[in-house]
């Protein structure tokens, strides 16, 4: 192995990681969300979701 | 040796993000957003016919996102001047806590998710104004308007005037008259409101080499102007009432705030040194945004709460 693979690269301060995991957080909270939405919206518009010309 | 210097601090701050979820919640602009919510509302309220209310919910979701997008698509442009005025020199992009990439990919991403999302909840129209707001205020307004003529929020100020006809187009799928006088409502009211605080910040923007009317054609032609579109704006508020979609509380709210705007507005012309005058601009501005509030609250209450329980 190279002696550049081993170099860690930039590393996070404990602000910075502490940033990113809020960041995360609050990713997965919008994606869940988004789930959550798009299935009630299934639930809400029924079988005319379906209903769509091709 | 490294292929990245990150000990650069102008390295650093392109590789590593600073921002926290309210940095990105802040490039939406939550005050303006709310006003987008609130004249949207009505809209889809007021407009005759009716939308299942989680699919209601939805469709305000998406005009507030859809708008807070554009918000972040002007923040990512005008960075440059943000970092020149006072105002908004604190705002995450100027601050360096969101890189101007970040601002543009978060602008883009929730662009288009907003438009298709309401297509698919509302429909197609309301979905296509939605994104042609979006384009006029980061486009027209931000790209082209802001930079080159001091009429950027006449014209401008159409995008902050869309949101109440996106919710009549969700609900009813189409333009009507009714829709076209909120939006005018808004248009006309947008002027004045603005031009008092430029008044107030003139020399911000004569900083930021922005070319607003009190820096390009002085403060005397921007308070002519003030009370020209207050006086149009004024007879303009009645029009729901005259039209039949708005009732008796409506007519009086607006006849009354419609005369307190046009004495605000005469009291800018009138007082035009020092502190009285600063002091009048100030009370337009802080009056305009509880009159266009009371007008689309009261319209709210009334076409919405009141007519359907009595």
């Amino acid at each position: 192995m190279s002696d550049k693979s081993r170099e860690p690269g930039i590393v996070l301060t404990p602000e910075e990681k502490k940033r990113q995991r809020q960041r995360n957080v609050a990713i997965a909270i919008a994606l869940a969300g988004l789930c959550v939405m798009f299935w009630v919206i299934t639930l809400v518009k029924g079988p005319a979701m379906l209903q769509r010309p091709m | 040796m490294s292929l990245v210097d990150d000990t650069n601090p102008v390295n650093r701050a392109a590789l590593v993000s600073q921002a926290e979820p309210r940095d990105f919640i802040e490039l939406l602009k939550p005050r303006v957003m709310s006003l987008v919510i609130f004249t949207a509302l009505t809209g889809l309220v007021v407009a005759p016919g009716s939308l299942h209310p989680v699919l209601a919910a939805i469709s305000l979701l998406c005009i507030a996102v859809g708008a807070g997008a554009s918000g972040a698509l002007n923040m990512w442009y005008d960075a440059d001047i943000d970092a020149k005025m006072v105002r908004t020199a604190n705002r995450p992009i100027p601050a360096g806590r969101v890189s101007p990439g970040e601002a543009l990919a978060f602008g883009l991403v929730l662009s288009a998710f907003s438009v298709l999302v309401l297509g698919l909840v509302a429909n197609w129209l309301a979905a296509g104004l939605l994104a042609f707001t979006i384009f006029f205020y980061a486009v027209v307004y931000t790209i082209w308007l802001k930079r080159w003529t001091p009429q950027n929020i006449v014209i401008g100020g159409a995008a902050g005037a869309f949101p109440p006809m996106i919710g009549w187009a969700a609900v009813t799928g189409s333009v009507s008259v009714e829709s076209i006088v909120l939006f005018l409502i808004i248009f006309f009211w947008t002027p004045p409101h603005f031009w008092a605080l430029a008044l107030i910040k003139s020399e911000d923007y004569a900083r930021a080499g922005v070319p607003m009317l009190p820096v390009v054609a002085g403060e005397a032609e921007t308070r002519r102007l003030i009370l020209i579109y207050t006086v149009l704006l004024a007879p303009l508020g009645m029009a729901p009432y005259f039209l039949g979609f708005a009732g008796m509380a409506y007519a009086a709210t607006a006849l009354v705030g419609g005369l307190a705007m046009l004495w605000l507005a005469v009291e800018i012309f009138r007082k035009r040194e020092g502190g009285p005058a600063r002091k009048a601009a100030g009370r337009m501005f802080a009056f305009s945004i509880v009159y266009l509030f009371a007008l689309f609250a009261v319209l709210l209450v009334e076409q919405g709460v009141v007519a359907r329980l009595f």
